[in-house]
């Protein structure tokens, strides 16, 4: 019983990892969320409106991009964006080295996940809402972005609120590239910790620092799904 | 009063409003229209009526090419719509459709149901848009219900917003595509009342509709279509009191 305290809940060894696992660690996990998720949606909304084009020169391209990312593990795109690339072209300087990579890899693999599921808000929405948008002389894309797209949002606010949870976690497959100063996510961060320490303690911690977040948005999650259903 | 045919052809006074020739229209090996040939005049109120599957909807939906017709010209208000490279947007604000289901925008208020295409296609400035979208509420009944989404109005209120939204435009013809098919029978006197009014006013319609009260009341011209052609047209005294054609007195007997 004492070693299971001493092994996995030492405070002492927890207390060293503050207050760093919150203004460095934790801060960057949300960082790479948060712009992994702007250019995932961004992308994933480009993805998405090439899937339902009439013009199969756009269709078919979008298709193999959201393919290819669903099909590939993320952690592949990841070691290829961040090692791969700058190995094969040594004159590509990514910059702000801390993020760039990371967040331009998430962006990839969530805005491939986005697009299927804005791609299903945007058929979720009644062929009526276009017709009715046309019959009214609006273009093809005054009624996407002012009829359609708001519609087809708010249908996918709960799907997408849980990609967001799930890159979330995903943040911490960066931890195979965190090796610039200042640039650890969570993950790295403790297990760079337990590498020193010699002790599983900052892994308990790490994960409680993954909890405190995920799962107030999985129970936002959840609201939406609910309150989605009733409003039907 | 919105004034029908105001941005009108030069020489509408000679020409029809909508002049529909050999038109036809496909769904794969399924000819639902084989060779419509239908001309309305300015002010005229024209009825479509014919069983289901006959090919009206789609013979109004190829007006305003909804749907791509196979073959065939349609003409209206001197523009030809099936031309290729027509400015297709542009003419069909002169045509305004109004739905069996409404179709009105759930995530606008009533007045934004109408406002949107007149700052965004015509691009009138917000208060203009306004003022045009309250007078045309009070026009179909609904002043005061500015505010309210779709979601808080009847299905007969929702059809009336429906209706001033395509009024809004200022088109020349109305094209009303079984308007009142997906209402509870209390709600369709609302609607129809509207639509009189509006051919009163000297609108020009072209009505896809079962309801033959309406069609004998209010048409200048009743068309009877089934399996994809014009049967018998006239007015509706003639078509729908002494038809000619056997198909003609076969629907009838069904619907009356």
């Amino acid at each position: 019983m004492n070693r299971l305290r001493e092994e996995f809940f030492n405070f002492g060894v927890i207390a060293r990892l503050f207050p760093a696992l919150v203004t460095e660690a934790m801060k960057n996990t949300v960082v790479f969320t948060l712009l992994g998720f702007s250019g995932g949606m961004m992308l994933g909304l480009v993805l998405a409106l090439g899937r339902i084009s009439r013009s199969r020169w756009l269709r078919w391209p979008a298709a193999f991009v959201v393919d290819t990312f669903r099909g590939l593990p993320a952690l592949l795109v990841i070691v290829f964006i961040g090692f791969g690339l700058p190995i094969a072209f040594p004159w590509l300087h990514y910059p702000f080295p801390k993020y760039t990579p990371g967040c331009v890899a998430l962006a990839i693999v969530a805005g491939a996940y986005i697009a299927e599921t804005v791609r299903a808000g945007i058929e979720g929405v009644p062929r009526g809402q276009m017709e009715a948008a046309r019959s009214l002389g609006m273009k093809y894309r005054t009624a996407m972005r002012r009829v359609v797209l708001p519609q087809a949002f708010r249908l996918v606010i709960p799907p997408l609120t849980n990609e967001l949870a799930l890159l979330f976690k995903d943040t911490s497959l960066l931890a195979v590239l965190g090796t610039e100063a200042g640039g650890k996510e969570i993950l790295k961060y403790v297990r760079d910790a337990v590498n020193h320490s010699g002790n599983t303690s900052p892994l308990v911690a790490g994960g409680l620092a993954y909890l405190v977040i995920t799962v107030p948005l999985l129970r936002v999650v959840a609201y939406l799904e609910a309150r989605t259903r009733a409003s039907r | 009063m919105i004034v029908p045919g105001a941005g009108g052809a030069a020489g509408a006074g000679s020409s029809p409003t909508i002049a529909v020739e050999g038109l036809r229209k496909s769904f794969g090996a399924n000819e639902v229209l084989k060779g419509i040939d239908l001309e309305v005049a300015g002010r005229e109120v024209v009825c479509v009526i014919g069983p289901s599957g006959s090919g009206k909807s789609t013979l109004l939906r190829c007006l305003n090419r909804l749907e791509e017709p196979t073959a065939g010209r349609v003409v209206v208000d001197g523009v030809e719509v099936t031309a290729a490279g027509v400015d297709l947007d542009k003419v069909r604000t002169s045509m305004g459709m109004v739905f069996q289901s409404f179709n009105l925008f759930p995530h606008k208020t009533a007045l934004g149901n109408i406002t949107l295409a007149l700052t965004t296609v015509l691009r009138m400035d917000k208060g203009a848009a306004a003022e045009r979208g309250r007078a045309l509420l009070a026009r179909v009944g609904l002043a005061g219900r500015e505010d309210d989404f779709p979601s808080r109005l009847s299905g007969g209120q929702q059809q009336r917003v429906a209706i001033a939204r395509a009024l809004a435009m200022e088109p020349s013809v109305m094209l009303f595509d079984e308007v009142t098919s997906a209402l509870d029978p209390e709600l369709v006197g609302e609607v129809l009342a509207v639509m009189r009014d509006l051919a009163a006013g000297g609108m020009t319609m072209l009505v896809v509709t079962h309801e033959m009260g309406f069609a004998r009341e209010v048409a200048d011209r009743v068309v009877f279509m089934d399996a994809g052609v014009i049967v018998e047209q006239g007015p509706p005294a003639d078509v729908l009191g002494q038809p000619r054609e056997a198909r003609t007195r076969a629907f009838l007997s069904k619907v009356l």
